[in-house]
């Protein structure tokens, strides 16, 4: 922040870091971070609605990001989806009832030589079939 | 083919850990910077643009060039930066991922080099937020590279001071556009900006500012520690260097190779990648990313070059190609891919914000079999209407390469939709 012509400048961050400790970024996290800031809630709010994943609601223990982009697609990952959908018995969205998972679609990994892919938190897993998948789920309690 | 020269990445470990600074050093790292330092700024900026090293990122504009344009002399602001663009977004490309992993020094001494040249104070790295092991990577090294006096005050003891830092990204495709970036680092929506002014004059928080792409910056060092004549020896046109190429797809052995620009797409696809899986035939290519006009197998003999993939009708992209096969439907890559840039639409300028989702509603009807036959006009009128020039940055102008290309090469599969109500691959 020292580097930082103003105070503004560094919200992505400050988001960062509320989603790191909370898991999401409340209306209340909002409020607070921009008072800070030194902006309105409402141009804080325009910033933090604009990112694919700043999460402005409550999500599960576990995120499941799954790529839907051209590779992916080309390699099938819409029966990893049918997989995930009938394991979990969520759509993309949604969070399993026990708080578990949530799961959303995510652009392009970048790790197409190895599709289908899908991120769990910070974890990479590639070469995805159904087979590995229900393995996979079974390490994220 | 044993005696290529890889200098980007022979020294990497595929799945290993990232060249840490002493292992860097031995091959010769960093001596780059140590001749750029003793040289004049401009005189680095002249000896890049003598290497004809063309931007990696896509749009493949002459590196030392783009330099020039910075403001320099005593009259020139004191505060200018220099941005390493990590935002690795474009579907189908995983070539810059390599490159953070595995040796992250080569890009920050390419940075170094690139501030020195254009008397920048600040350099960031911009990197998306799914890159956790590169940022892991690029944190240590700088930690390294600070400790070594390679950054900070008095570089190696000399007259010239910068301090580097990493930006992580929250994820949007616009954050890979230079200006959208530039908005991302200070703390706004990823939206593009007018030009001009460009960056180069008026950039990050309104100070002369270059943006270059990873694999363009991971080139540097390697051109000042061995001269730009052999830069260019490395290709087989007159484009310098080498290219990370990548294949995706249903071909045998998908991956990433280093090889010399101007390599054929047949030496790539049939060779390098191992042809097509068995049962699958070879129907298209986009050559450099999702952005890119289909190449088919007639284009198999193009070289590999920003100039000759552009003669045959589409770009050099990224690099890294997609792979259509015959049992994939074309009309559902499209859908796939126009979903993608509809819902990555910064909504900034209104024919890309209301005429991508409306080429994605078309596809998505065509795939359901509720396609009319005046929506291939439709379709064809949006790729004229979005084409440079009528939107605010390049997003949708990209968005239409595939799909007119592949009104032109495909056009018998849409009509299929159409004439049998279904989508014939299903």
């Amino acid at each position: 922040m020292r580097r930082l012509p103003h105070k503004r400048a560094a919200c992505i961050e400050a988001l960062k870091v509320v989603q790191r400790h909370r898991g999401w970024v409340s209306d209340e996290s909002i409020r607070d971070l921009a008072d800070y800031l030194e902006m309105t809630s409402d141009e804080l709010d325009n910033v933090a609605t604009f990112y694919n994943l700043v999460f402005r609601k409550p999500v599960g223990r576990h995120v499941i990001l799954v790529c839907d982009s051209v590779s992916c697609y080309i390699m099938g990952y819409e029966k990893i989806l049918d997989r995930l959908h009938a394991r979990l018995g969520v759509r993309f969205g949604e969070t399993t009832p026990d708080n578990r998972f949530t799961l959303l679609p995510i652009p392009c990994l970048g790790t197409c030589d190895r599709a289908p892919a899908m991120m769990v938190d910070d974890d990479l897993h590639r070469d995805l079939n159904n087979k590995n998948i229900d393995e996979i789920l079974d390490q994220y309690e | 083919m044993n005696n290529m020269e890889r200098p980007l990445t022979e020294h990497i470990l595929v799945n290993g850990p990232p060249l840490s600074l002493k292992e860097y050093e031995k091959t010769g790292g960093y001596e780059g910077l140590r001749k750029a330092l003793k040289m004049e700024p401009q005189e680095v900026q002249e000896m890049v643009k003598n290497a004809n090293l063309k931007g990696r990122g896509g749009a493949g504009f002459n590196t030392g060039m783009k330099w020039s344009f910075v403001p320099m002399g005593p009259n020139a602001p004191k505060q200018k930066y220099l941005v390493a663009n990590g935002d690795e977004m474009e579907p189908g490309t995983f070539k810059d991922r390599l490159l953070l992993e595995g040796n992250p020094h080569q890009l920050i001494e390419g940075m170094i080099i690139g501030a020195y040249a254009i008397q920048a104070s600040m350099g960031y790295v911009f990197l998306r937020w799914a890159y956790k092991n590169a940022a892991a990577a690029i944190r240590a090294a700088l930690k390294e590279a600070y400790e070594a006096g390679y950054l900070g005050e008095r570089i190696l003891k000399s007259k010239f001071s910068m301090d580097l830092a990493l930006h992580t990204s929250v994820g949007r495709y616009m954050c890979g556009e230079e200006t959208g970036l530039l908005n991302a680092l200070e703390g706004k929506r990823a939206t593009p900006r007018a030009k001009p002014p460009f960056p180069q004059t008026s950039g990050l928080f309104g100070k002369p500012t270059i943006v270059n792409n990873i694999e363009t910056l991971s080139c540097v060092g390697h051109i000042l520690k061995n001269g730009p004549e052999w830069f260019k020896g490395l290709s087989k046109t007159s484009e310098g260097g080498t290219k990370l190429y990548g294949v995706s797809g249903r071909v045998k052995s998908p991956g990433l190779w280093e090889l010399p620009l101007g390599t054929t797409m047949r030496e790539i696809v049939e060779g390098y990648a191992g042809g097509m899986q068995d049962g699958y035939e070879f129907k298209g290519a986009l050559p450099g990313g999702a952005s890119t006009d289909f190449l088919i197998a007639e284009h198999m003999d193009v070289k590999m070059d920003f100039a000759s993939v552009m003669e045959a009708g589409s770009r050099l992209g990224t690099g890294t190609m997609i792979i259509l096969d015959d049992k994939t439907c074309p009309v559902g890559m499209l859908h796939n891919l126009e979903h993608f840039f509809a819902q990555e639409s910064c909504g900034w300028c209104t024919p890309c914000r209301e005429g991508l989702p409306w080429t994605e509603k078309i596809l998505l009807a065509l795939e359901e079999g509720r396609g009319k036959p005046e929506d291939l006009d439709h379709l064809a009128f949006h790729t004229r209407y979005l084409s440079p020039g009528n939107t605010f940055c390049a997003l949708a102008p990209g968005a239409m390469e595939p799909l007119q290309s592949a009104l032109k090469y495909f056009k018998e599969d849409f009509e299929k939709h159409i004439e049998q109500k279904r989508c014939p691959w299903k």
